[in-house]
């Protein structure tokens, strides 16, 4: 309850900063009120259509990322484990590639999210038929480095035969991973799916709690492991695809936030999904302000900052875990 | 009361079947030692009576639903596996999973289970240790203390007692012992003999993938068989624990 805390204190504290901190200084009271549409207009374009989908989706990405993240984690019973794995973020990044070499992305603002979350969609039931309903955690993670490998392979291609440069640069920085410049359509094309993604991820506890004695000890105490594999698949797409959909890849998160948090939910599986879900949410808020702070003229690209944060932090993790065993 | 009842359960890899119509009945009281030499098909047929493998004939166990199945079953693997650092305790808890409705706390009543299991196997002091910090023979403890909290009529055992320590040995087999004479009945593959003999009232031995005696132990370990299924020379000894098999040579 402690942790709960702690975590929901940790995820407000950053919703505020993000929405409160920015390049146009507008003081919290009249901030406050412009994002209920009172007072000086500006203020309210500012507020209603930059800052709060900007916040609002990097809070969600890393939700879906942390729990993901977790979901996985405790499934595989690897703390190696990350959400991209599976494949979804490499072919939900091969779907927005295909929009913007198309041209397909400049028709309307959400064919490059729609395009990239049915390539995601296609690349889990690829992995569903390639790993077969009652396949092995290697098979599944197999599949999922073939997927990956195919979809990395054909984004490459894409940028290869890109027709001008400008195109590649597109492709390039979209491939980095940002909430900027992201409008409350992207929020409302998200939400349903992740949600959804979410709800089932959340479902998993009591398995994954099982799992830690193993996959057959786990089906004594009455846990279906096919089902389990089955609501991670789908439930990892959801939330995963639509994230990559609507901000790029943005890596790190999924790995690091379940290793971070595991300490403090002892261990425990299912604890460790919503303590994931919500530091996921507080971290990627917090290099999503580090992109905003550090260079606030550049555009700074949230999955750089958040690979600059987070391996580093993982390498600290390394070697204080190689210390404990050692 | 019978509590399992297996017949003609056959289990194939491949086309082989590693267990070969193997039929048979727990009792209420029973605690039975499955025996047999390496690859006998002893953790297949453990596996296949839980419906954990795919399998022709009827096991009672099997046919339950799986929560249904895990009140009336524990079953402990014989990969010992830990994956998370989780305290003795918590580890021990995992056996009430079952018992819980998605998301609930431990009831009063869980928490007595827990904690007999855990007094059971001599762990209450280890309680707030992390299990995955023991030793090999003292986490192998705690996952038997946590098929106890499972608190369920018929318990499955994939040698439990390998790697264990002679004392720990003798004492899991005694707690055993104990929860056939509450009236439960046990279910456990293996392989030291002697032990099987005096803590087991009957045993089944198996010899390639079926069943090939079954009754009290004085019957069922005669030096033919242990020839003839183990490939040992060995003498039988009778004393007043029980008949001491001192094996003594291969016939390989």
């Amino acid at each position: 309850m402690k942790l709960f805390g702690a975590l929901m204190g940790l995820t407000g504290v950053m919703f505020l900063a993000s929405l409160f901190v920015g390049y146009a200084a507008i003081p919290i009271p009249e901030g406050l009120a412009a994002l209920f549409g009172q007072g000086n207009p500006l203020f309210v374009t500012v507020m209603q259509e930059i800052r709060l989908p900007r916040t609002l989706l990097a809070a969600m990405i890393g939700l879906s990322l942390g729990l993901a993240g977790a979901a996985m984690q405790g499934f595989l019973r690897n703390p190696l484990a990350e959400p991209g794995l599976i494949g979804v973020s490499g072919s939900a990044a091969l779907g927005a590639v295909v929009a913007l070499q198309t041209g397909l992305a400049a028709a309307f603002m959400l064919a490059l999210p729609i395009t990239a979350l049915v390539a995601a969609a296609l690349g889990v039931g690829l992995i569903l038929l390639l790993a077969g309903p009652r396949g092995s955690s290697l098979t599944l993670i197999l599949a999922g480095i073939a997927v990956s490998a195919f979809a990395a392979a054909l984004t490459s291609l894409a940028l290869n035969l890109s027709p001008n440069p400008y195109a590649a640069s597109e492709i390039m920085f979209w491939m980095m991973g940002s909430v900027a410049n992201r409008a409350m359509d992207h929020v409302w094309l998200a939400l349903p799916i992740m949600a959804l993604g979410w709800l089932i991820l959340a479902g998993l506890g009591r398995g994954l709690d099982a799992l830690t004695l193993g996959e057959d000890a786990a089906e004594a105490l009455g846990i279906s492991i096919t089902r389990l594999r089955l609501q991670l698949l789908v439930g990892t797409a959801a939330a995963v695809g639509a994230a990559t959909a609507v901000a790029g890849a943005v890596g790190f998160v999924g790995l690091v936030v379940p290793h971070i948090l595991r300490r403090f939910a002892q261990g425990r599986p299912s604890t460790l999904l919503w303590a994931s879900a919500l530091g996921g949410a507080a971290m990627v808020m917090a290099a999503d302000l580090a992109t905003r702070l550090i260079l606030p003229d550049r555009d700074l690209k949230l999955g750089v900052v958040m690979a600059l944060i987070g391996a580093p932090l993982f390498l600290h993790l390394i070697y204080k875990t190689r210390r404990e065993v050692a | 009361m019978t509590l399992l009842t297996v017949q003609n359960l056959t289990v194939k890899r491949g086309e082989c079947p590693v267990v070969d119509h193997a039929s048979f009945t727990i009792s209420a009281g029973e605690c039975v030692g499955l025996i047999g030499p390496n690859g006998a098909g002893k953790t297949s047929l453990l596996r296949g009576v839980l419906g954990l493998l795919p399998h022709e004939g009827h096991s009672s166990l099997a046919a339950m639903a799986p929560r249904q199945r895990a009140a009336q079953a524990a079953w402990l693997p014989q990969k010992r596996e830990i994956a998370w650092p989780m305290t003795v305790e918590r580890v021990v808890a995992l056996g009430r999973l079952p018992y819980l409705a998605r998301g609930a706390r431990l009831t009063p009543a869980d928490q007595s289970a827990v904690d007999a299991a855990l007094t059971r196997m001599g762990l209450a002091g280890y309680r707030d240790r992390l299990a995955t910090a023991l030793s090999g023979g003292e986490q192998a403890r705690v996952l038997i203390a946590r098929t106890l909290a499972q608190d369920t009529p018929l318990l499955l055992a994939d040698e439990p007692i390998a790697g264990l320590d002679p004392a720990a040995q003798i004492a899991t087999l005694q707690v055993f012992e104990s929860l056939a004479q509450e009236g439960r009945a046990v279910l456990t593959s293996l392989h030291d003999l002697s032990l099987a003999a005096r803590y087991c009232t009957r045993l089944v031995m198996m010899s390639a993938g079926r069943i090939v005696a079954d009754g009290p132990p004085e019957d069922i370990l005669t030096a033919q068989r242990l020839e003839e299924v183990f490939h040992l020379r060995a003498e039988i000894i009778p004393t007043a624990h029980g008949p001491l098999v001192q094996p003594h040579g291969v016939t390989l």
